[in-house]
Parts: C-alpha cells; sequence; structure tokens
C-alpha cells in the first residue's frame, strides 16, 4: 500500500488507514483521519520533514512518522 | 489570596474568586485573549513542583467582579506527551476541587473546529463547566467559513459558544458576560466511555470516590503520568488494567476515533464552508521561506539583523545610561560625608546596579525580536528547516526553539525543552542550552568587544563590533551543536524520537503581545539577576575594601614612607593610585585572586580577572559589575571616567604592559562564552533532570571545555 511519505508535491490522496504503532494516536489527533483528503506541500531542504495540508490547515511530519499513513 | 483586606471587602456573591483556566491548541490565539483579558496586570510563577510557567492574571469581568485567569500550555488533547502538556492534566484533573478552575474557556480556531473540538469534548467530559471560544472569527469570515452558533452550542450540551476576533477585541465583552452569569454542567458526557471499560471504571470509581466516569477513565489511563498520584495508587491502578483487560493504547484510539465521528455529524450541520481552496498568501510566502537556499539565507539574514540591531539601536539608551550612573556615583562621593557607607554606595552598590540596567536595551531587543519571530509564526518554519540538520547531531528540529531563546535566557530555555516529547532529545537539548550565548554574557561580551575592536564600520554601515559580537554567538552555536554530536554517542534510549508539528499561517505580528513579553522578560531579568549581582557587588565591596591582619595599613605605611624619602616628585604624585592599588592588594578580594593566579595565569589572567572569575560563577553578568567595583574601590572620581574607560587604561603595576591586551581580551570571551557560570541553571537543570547527575556532569564538560579552549585562545594570539 503507498504511503503519504511516496506522494510529490502538489498531488492529493485519500486516507486510508494509520499503521499501529505509538504514534497512531498522535496523528489521528492532530487530523489525520481516515477518508480524508490530504495534499502534499513541499519537503524541507534535505528532503524531511515534509509539509502537507490536512483540513486545511498545514502540518509538518517527518518521513517516518509518514510512512504510517496508508493513503490511495 | 489571604489578602487581609480581602476578607474586610464584603463579597457580593459567592464568585468574587473565580479562577478561569484558558486552554487550547497551540496556535488557537490564546495568549493573545490571556494578554487581552489581562493586560499588564499579569504574573509569572511556576506551577508546583514543576518548572513549567505558570502564567496567570486579574481581569474585570462585565458584572465588575474581578476573576483570576491561568493561561495554561497549548495541546492538542488531553493525552499528554510531553512535560507541558502533562501540566494540563494535572490542573484540570486535581484531587482537591477546591484547587481546579472553576471555569475552561476553551479557544479554538474557528477555521479548524474538527481537529480543536477534540480537546473541548474531553475537558468538557471531565465535568469542568466549560466556554466555547470560536477565534479568528475575521479570518473564517474572509475565507467564507459559516458557523451556526446556536446550533453548535445546542449539539455540543448547551455549552454557552463565543464568537471572537483575539486580534481587535472583538467579542471579548460577550466572553466576560458569559463568565458573569452562572455557568451549569451539560446533563449528559458527550460521549460515554463507560462502554470501552465498563467494569474497570465503576472499580476506579468506588475505589477512589470519583464521581464522574471520564474522569475515572482517566485515571486509568493516565496512571502513570498523574503527579498527584502516589507510588501505591499507581501501583493499584496498573494492576487493575491487566486485570481488566485495559488495554489504554488501543482504547485511546477507540475514544479518539469515536469522538471524531460524533464532531463530523456535528460540523456537518453547522458549519458551512466553501471547497475551493486558493493558494495562500501564507502558502506563498513559505515556497520562498522555505526554500533551499533562500531559506537559509533569510534565516541568517534575520539572525544577522538582530545582531546588527542590538549593537546599532541600544547604544544610545546605553551610554546615557551609563553616563547617569557615573554622575550619581560621583554626586555620591562629592555631597555625602565621607565615611564607609558613602564609600559602599558609590563605590559598591550604584556601580553594581548600573552594571546591570545598562544591559535593559540590548535585552529587550533580543526579546523583543524573538518575541517578533514566535507571533507572526516563522519559529515553526525554523524547526522545519533546522529538523535534519539537528537530527544529525541528536537534537531535533524543536531545539531550535530552546537554542534560540537561550540566546536571551538558559532559564526559560531549558523549561521550553519541555515541549520536546522525546526524553533522550530534550536531555542532550538542556545539556548544550547553557553553551548559548546568552544576554547574561551580553555585558561581558560588550565590554571587552569595546576595549579590544575598534569602532570601525565596514562598506560604512556594517559594525565591526558587531561583526565580532556575532561571531561570540555563532562560536556558542557551534559549540552546542558539536558537544549535542558528542552526547549522542554517550546517551542510549529505547524512545522514538518524532517531530509532528503544525505549521501556522503567517500572521503580522501584535505589537501589544511583543510589548507585553518585552516588558515582562526584561522585569523579570532586572530584578531575578539585579538581586544576585546587588548582592555580590556588596560582599566584593566589602572583601576589597577589608583585609586579614592590619596588611592594608601596613601597606599604606610603608609607600608614605617610601614617598617621603623618595625624591622623585611623581612618585609622590602618584601616591594616592598606588596606595588605593595595593590596599587592593592585600584585601581579602586580592588574596583570593593571588591564590588562583597560578591557575589562571597560563590563559594571560592577572589576579583582579582571578576575583572576576570566581564572583562571576554564580552568574557570568557580575563581571562587568566585578570590574566596576574593583576599578571604582578608591578611585578618584573626578573625571566620571566608565568602566570600558578606567579598564582601557588599568596596566600591570610590575610590567607596565597593559592588563586587557587582545589576547587576554578575546581568551577572556571565549571562556566566558564556554564556562557554566550560573547557579540558576545549575539549578533548573536540577529540577528538570531530578537529579544532580546532569548538572554536575554539564558543569565539569563546560568548565574543561572553556578552560581549554582559553588556553589555546590566549597562546595563539599572545
Amino acid at each position: 500500500m503507498k504511503t503519504l511519505d511516496q506522494l510529490k508535491p502538489g498531488q492529493k490522496a485519500t486516507i486510508q488507514n494509520i499503521k499501529t504503532s505509538s504514534l497512531t494516536i498522535k496523528l489521528l489527533e492532530m487530523g489525520l483521519l481516515p477518508g480524508k483528503e490530504v495534499v502534499y506541500n513541499f519537503c524541507a531542504p534535505f528532503g524531511d520533514p515534509i509539509s502537507v495540508r490536512i483540513s486545511g490547515y498545514n502540518l509538518s511530519l517527518r518521513i517516518d512518522e509518514a510512512s504510517l499513513v496508508e493513503i490511495i | 489570596m489571604n489578602n487581609p483586606t480581602d476578607i474586610l471587602r464584603p463579597s457580593p456573591s459567592l464568585k468574587t474568586n473565580l479562577t478561569v483556566a484558558l486552554v487550547g491548541n497551540p496556535n488557537s490565539g490564546k495568549s493573545t485573549i490571556f494578554n487581552l483579558l489581562t493586560g499588564l496586570n499579569q504574573k509569572v510563577g511556576n506551577y508546583p513542583g514543576v518548572t513549567v510557567d505558570k502564567k496567570s492574571g486579574k481581569t474585570r469581568l462585565a458584572d465588575k467582579s474581578s476573576a483570576e485567569v491561568i493561561d495554561l500550555p497549548g495541546t492538542y488533547s488531553l493525552y499528554p506527551r510531553s512535560a507541558d502538556e502533562k501540566v494540563v492534566l494535572d490542573v484540570l484533573m486535581h484531587p482537591d476541587r477546591e484547587q481546579r478552575p472553576d471555569v475552561a474557556v476553551v479557544i479554538a480556531d474557528m477555521n479548524n473546529l474538527e481537529r480543536n473540538l477534540l480537546l473541548f469534548t474531553q475537558i468538557r467530559d471531565l465535568a469542568i463547566p466549560s466556554v466555547l471560544v470560536l477565534n479568528m472569527a475575521d479570518i473564517a469570515r474572509k475565507k467564507g467559513v459559516n458557523v451556526d452558533l446556536n446550533l453548535l452550542s445546542r449539539r455540543l450540551g448547551n455549552v454557552p459558544v463565543v464568537s471572537m476576533n483575539a486580534r481587535n477585541g472583538e467579542g471579548l465583552d460577550d466572553l466576560k458576560k458569559v463568565l458573569s452569569s452562572p455557568l451549569e454542567l451539560p446533563e449528559e458526557c458527550f460521549m460515554d466511555v463507560h462502554s470501552l471499560a465498563h467494569e474497570a471504571i465503576a472499580e476506579v470509581k468506588q475505589m477512589y470516590k470519583l464521581e464522574n466516569t471520564y474522569e475515572a477513565y482517566q485515571w486509568l489511563q493516565s496512571a502513570d503520568r498523574l503527579r498527584f498520584i502516589n507510588d501505591n495508587q499507581k501501583e493499584q491502578l496498573l494492576n487493575m488494567r491487566s486485570a481488566f483487560n485495559f488495554d489504554a493504547n488501543k482504547l485511546q484510539i477507540e475514544e479518539t476515533t469515536e469522538r471524531y465521528r460524533q464532531i463530523q455529524q456535528i460540523l456537518q450541520d453547522a458549519i458551512s464552508s466553501p471547497k475551493d481552496e486558493k493558494q495562500s498568501l501564507s502558502d506563498r510566502l513559505d515556497s520562498v521561506l522555505t526554500h533551499k537556499v533562500f531559506g537559509y539565507l533569510i534565516f541568517f539574514g534575520i539572525l544577522f539583523l538582530i545582531f546588527q540591531a542590538i549593537f546599532a539601536w541600544a547604544s544610545v539608551p546605553m551610554d546615557i545610561i551609563d553616563y547617569l550612573f557615573a554622575e550619581i556615583s560621583g554626586w555620591i562621593q562629592d555631597s555625602l560625608p565621607e565615611g564607609v557607607l558613602t564609600s559602599l554606595l558609590s563605590e559598591g552598590i550604584v556601580p553594581g546596579i548600573g552594571g546591570i540596567v545598562i544591559f535593559v536595551p540590548q535585552i529587550a531587543i533580543l526579546f523583543a525580536f524573538i518575541a517578533l519571530l514566535e507571533e507572526s509564526g516563522y519559529m515553526s518554519r525554523v524547526v522545519f528547516l533546522m529538523d535534519k540538520v539537528m537530527r544529525k547531531v541528536g537534537l531535533n528540529g524543536r531545539s531550535v526553539v530552546p537554542l534560540i531563546s537561550g540566546l536571551a535566557c538558559a532559564i526559560p530555555a531549558i523549561m521550553a525543552t519541555r515541549s520536546i516529547d522525546s526524553w533522550k532529545d530534550r536531555l542532550i537539548t538542556i545539556m548544550v542550552t547553557p553553551l548559548m550565548s546568552c544576554s547574561a554574557r551580553l555585558p561581558v561580551y560588550t565590554v571587552l568587544i569595546a576595549l579590544v575592536v575598534p569602532e570601525q564600520f565596514v562598506w560604512g554601515f556594517i559594525s565591526l563590533q558587531g561583526i565580532v559580537l556575532m561571531g561570540m554567538y555563532l562560536l556558542g552555536f557551534v559549540a552546542a551543536l558539536g558537544s549535542a554530536w558528542a552526547m549522542k554517542l554517550i546517551v542510549k534510549t529505547k524512545e522514538r524520537s518524532f517531530l509532528i508539528m503544525e505549521m501556522p499561517a503567517y500572521r503580522w505580528p501584535r505589537w501589544k503581545n511583543v510589548g507585553i513579553t518585552v516588558f515582562e522578560k526584561s522585569k523579570t531579568f532586572v530584578l531575578e539577576a539585579g538581586k544576585v549581582i546587588l548582592a555580590v557587588s556588596i560582599v566584593l565591596w566589602v572583601l576589597a575594601s577589608y583585609g586579614p591582619g592590619d596588611d592594608i595599613a601596613l601597606a599604606e605605611q610603608q609607600l608614605r614612607e617610601q614617598a617621603e624619602n623618595s625624591d622623585d616628585p611623581t612618585f609622590a604624585e602618584n601616591l594616592d593610585i598606588a596606595i588605593s592599588a595595593s590596599k587592593l592588594e592585600n584585601s581579602y578580594a586580592g588574596k583570593f585572586g593571588k591564590m588562583i593566579e597560578p591557575a589562571i595565569a597560563p590563559l594571560g589572567y592577572d589576579w583582579k580577572i582571578g576575583i572576576a572569575l570566581i564572583s562571576s560563577f554564580a552568574a557570568r553578568e557580575v563581571f562587568v559589575g566585578t570590574m566596576a567595583t574593583l576599578y571604582s574601590v578608591g578611585e578618584d572620581f573626578d573625571d566620571e571616567s566608565t568602566i570600558i574607560g578606567r579598564m582601557r587604561s588599568e596596566r600591570n603595576p610590575d610590567t607596565g604592559q597593559q592588563v586587557f591586551r587582545p589576547a587576554v581580551a578575546f581568551s577572556l570571551l571565549v571562556f566566558y562564552a564556554f564556562a557554566m557560570q550560573c547557579m540558576s541553571t545549575i539549578a533548573v537543570v536540577y529540577r528538570e533532570t531530578k537529579g544532580w547527575k546532569w548538572p554536575v556532569i554539564q558543569t565539569i564538560y563546560m568548565t574543561a571545555l572553556a578552560y581549554v579552549s582559553a588556553l589555546i585562545v590566549y597562546q595563539l594570539f599572545s
């Protein structure tokens, strides 16, 4: 399954599931909910972390964390 | 509040001592609302037992009664990850109901209600009377977001909902009106957690006499995080968890998902917003400010501007303050009768206070810039830009905020590490933050740089002294990164480090917020540092004015006899100076300085600098005060010369060589950049790491680093 970190700048996707880890709850709390549309904004100069748009606000997270978010 | 006058005043209603807690997500405008409510009427303290800032203040409500407002750290939910967030839970769930806030004002960003309401529904279920404030109504209006306040209020259980634009004060009166009227608790809880862990909750309720279901559930969830739960209870609760198969993590996810489901349902009816999202100005700004090349260039440009500003803008008020204090000293010397008290005032206390007050302009400018970076939303871009780089040395993007705050003062900076979620990242940040050049070093830097770096301008506008000063700050930063990297290899951990962070839209800073921050922080600096410095100045003056036995008197007598027998007229002319020099040399301070002279001679320091080194182990800025005191003792104040002037003319009586040669000044600069000379920092590290291990390691490694580096610098330059 594709994950959030594999998107390219400007691409959109829908969140499918958050993989189980100690960060699942944190990602949910920040609004990364299954069914939500997410847009990949851009990444930081060295490729990590990345910035995404979700529910009208910008969220930044590391590649490691983005790879926990499954998308279609 | 045991103010006796309060008891005498008849109280119109029971609600005179209403406590209101402000809670909300980070970036929801909480601080602006806090400032709006309390103005300059606020105080900063610590929560009992922890070093997280407790900001509180008084406000007047619509019915003329007053209320105490507490500003709690920003958090996204009641499940705390960082030390900051734990405080929110501690305060809201305090077992003594009297200690709990009477009302929780939950501040939510109207443009991001779904996420913001999660926290609201949790607090509401703790059975604390709550008010929901929808902030940033202006932005929502501009975007075309429409919220049906009545419907939202009804669906949340008849909770008062107030729409606000804190930036211009819109809605403030409505909020005050709501707070003046009695608030009732909703009849039902928003989410029934009973179904999640029926039996366990019933057991906890009965065992600890808790009435509220969600509170009992939170005792189970946060058994190992709540500070008011003792070890015994903690063990009981953890046992119960396993007995009832209470899987905390899984239940948190279930609870959160269910809350979101209900919130989404409500918002579907209560909110209407346009679908299309144009690229906002904020996004376009980000494409420049987080750009591979420009992003860093702009960041370093801003830092450069800050340091230039500190020197360029502060010099006039500093000259005025300097002149005023020299005048006051001279005036005391001239007009008060000669005696011990007069010289204590003119040589000890006044120059000591002057040595601190003079740096207020520079410190205020630094705090103003830091507040601006925070206010505008730029600070989170700095975190974003620096995360990868910082990770390489064992820190994380969030460490940038403490490191930059460390430029002002290590104490709030170390307290700011409480927002870092991983313990290892946080510990390393704590260990290296004191290497950042704090404002207490600024006086030392300024004086030493002014002594040896000419007041020249490159290309007509870049101050050479400003460049050297920036170099000192960079040196501290590089040392911090280097030490972090070394510690990364030593400290081991299993915990996962992460960075999941909101990047708020850029906003024009509110000058009132910046003003309040600058005022509050400068005040704290003057009062806190002032106390130490005043005490040290007085002690130093005593030590420098008195000596063991009659050494001082003997030396003076000897000099006088020499002068009488000498044919050299200049000797007699300079007799007073020679006497005061020998007085200092034979005083307690002089003996101390001489005692450590062998250890510091390789660095190029004499015993007078030695005195300054010892006294400034309490706090660095004492260096300047010490210099002012040492060179004032017995000095003639006729020419009203300033500290720098006096230091520049200081010569070694044996060799006739200038004491503050470039090699010595640079060596001192490096020593002060690295050495752990701050009692308060050591105390804060002790509290934050809960033991002596880390502050001791920190003091040793920093002092060793300082000594070795200063030695190398002196040997290279001389």
